[in-house]
């Protein structure tokens, strides 16, 4: 059975009773077949007990948690079953080693180049950012890689704004919080994006902690910040753009808030739905010759990543060819 | 009974199976580069530390070999149930190696190859193997000193590895 993604968006209850978990809410209980989930995730007000908790845990399924604004809060990461000693060594040599470190991080940033230079080119913007490119590989701080990185995304937002309809142009890319209807979809879509990320490093033996383009202190997981510059072109920025330009998220999918704009059930609802389609979808794989789901190309990733750090061949963002 | 754990003896069985299956596997396994198929896998020499087992009728699943810890006479049985002969040598060795540790516990044992689909038997026993096991002993520790894993060699194994996507991405 291929395990699935479970996402609660009505309010409930969430608990075991003997070797079930059951969810419960105000269409009545129903038992989740917990060898079938890979991860969950929660946007709506859910109790959980502690026995479900410690179930979960054993079974080893991440969930996350979404705030109010459909914003990631954090997650319960239980207690990593895969462990390496060999590779986090390997992993905190890379990060020490300042050469090394400052490669990947570069790394990371090139496939977000070359991805974004994709999407433009399907937006209808065809772009090279051949110069900043190369005025990334003379930098020899992570503090200019970071700067680098900062204008590209800021000339890929203007050119793609070019190409979007009027009511949802991203002008100025702001955040926390967003004041457009764009940047509140964008933001949206990446909050959702990052837990996927650290899901799959769950999964794997690399050390979500140890990160290379992003400082280790950011954030708890900061490893997948730095894999989220890859995918972040990839699947939300592609998800936003044909959800606008197609008019499914409309207008009035937004609400004003104190908070700037938001998103509003409805909006959250169909954005959740259109983004779990998009991780299912399978592209053909031109090295393994199979196909392979977008979300199955986040561990593909996190595999090139350990063959980099245990030696065995250089990383190579992956640049989508789809 | 010595004490575990003996320094030669700390490698796996199914490390000696990988051994006849994938080098390249073998050094992933080794170094806890595992995929989620291969969590299962016990290891005997924890087993047989940490519990024990005699006069009772206890049975352990170790990778694809179950040992009956079934006294019979003065004999352990190793059982292994086989579809077919594809992966004969790598469960055979397996085999053989937990006899090899068992004998180095005071342990006599033997091993039982079945293959219901074929209707056969095959009865393993060390006698003049030793030599035979300790080098695959030796291989294996080899393999897990080194930097980094064995160049992976595409061949019809790979199809089904759980290791497919790591190798060949
Ligand atoms: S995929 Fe092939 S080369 Fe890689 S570990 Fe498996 S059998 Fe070995």
């Amino acid at each position: 059975m291929r395990k699935k993604s479970l996402t609660l968006l009505s309010d409930g209850k969430l608990f075991r009773k003997e070797n079930t978990l059951y969810f419960e809410n105000a269409q009545g209980k129903r038992p989740l077949a917990v060898e079938g989930i890979y991860d969950i995730y929660i946007y709506s007000h859910v109790n959980i007990t502690s026995q479900a908790l410690h179930y979960l845990a054993q079974k080893g399924v991440a969930v996350h948690f979404f705030n109010h604004y459909g914003y990631y809060d954090g997650s319960f990461y239980p207690k990593e079953s895969l462990h390496s000693g060999d590779l986090v060594i390997k992993q905190a040599q890379h990060y020490l080693d300042f050469e090394k470190r400052l490669k990947l991080a570069k790394l990371f940033v090139i496939g977000a180049a070359k991805n974004m230079e994709r999407n433009l080119a399907r937006f209808g913007a065809k772009h090279k950012f051949d110069e900043l490119l190369e005025e990334l590989d003379g930098c020899g701080k992570i503090t200019d890689v970071m700067n680098v990185e900062a204008r590209i995304r800021q000339e890929y937002y203007a050119l793609w704004d070019e190409t979007l309809p009027e009511s949802f142009k991203i002008v100025k890319r702001t955040r926390r919080p967003p004041q457009n209807e764009m940047n509140a979809l964008i933001s949206f879509l990446n909050s959702r994006l990052y837990p996927a990320i650290l899901s799959e490093l769950y999964n794997t033996q690399l050390t979500p902690t140890i990160s290379y383009l992003h400082e280790p202190s950011e954030r708890r997981f900061s490893l997948a910040l730095d894999l989220s510059e890859i995918f972040k072109p990839i699947i939300a920025d592609r998800i936003a753009n044909r959800l606008v330009k197609q008019g499914i998220i409309k207008k009035e999918h937004f609400r004003g808030d104190l908070n700037g704009v938001l998103l509003n059930e409805e909006g959250k609802k169909t954005v959740i739905k259109a983004f779990n389609k998009e991780m299912e979808k399978s592209v053909k794989h031109p090295k393994l010759k199979k196909n392979v789901t977008k979300k199955r190309l986040i561990r593909l990733e996190a595999y090139k990543l350990i063959k980099h750090l245990v030696g065995v061949q250089d990383y190579e963002p992956l640049v989508a060819w789809f | 009974m010595e004490s575990y754990p003996e320094t030669h003896l700390l490698i796996r069985g199914v490390e000696i199976n990988y051994l006849f299956i994938c080098k390249t596997k073998l050094w992933y396994f080794a170094k806890g580069i595992t995929m989620e198929q291969e969590n299962e896998y016990v290891d005997l020499g924890k087993f047989l530390h940490e519990r024990s087992y005699f006069g009772e009728e206890k049975e352990v699943q170790i990778g694809p070999i179950k040992i009956d810890f079934v006294k019979k006479g003065d004999i352990i049985e190793v059982h292994e149930v086989k579809k077919g002969k594809s992966m004969e040598k790598a469960h055979e060795m397996q085999a053989l190696y937990y006899i090899y540790y068992l004998k180095r516990h005071g342990i006599n044992a033997k091993a039982v190859l079945n293959y219901p689909k074929l209707r056969e038997t095959k009865e393993i026993t060390l006698d003049g193997r030793e030599q035979e096991v300790e080098e695959a002993i030796n291989e294996v520790e080899q393999i897990k000193a080194l930097s980094k894993p064995p160049e992976p060699v595409k061949t019809k194994k790979c199809k089904k590895c759980a290791y497919y996507e790591l190798c060949w991405v």
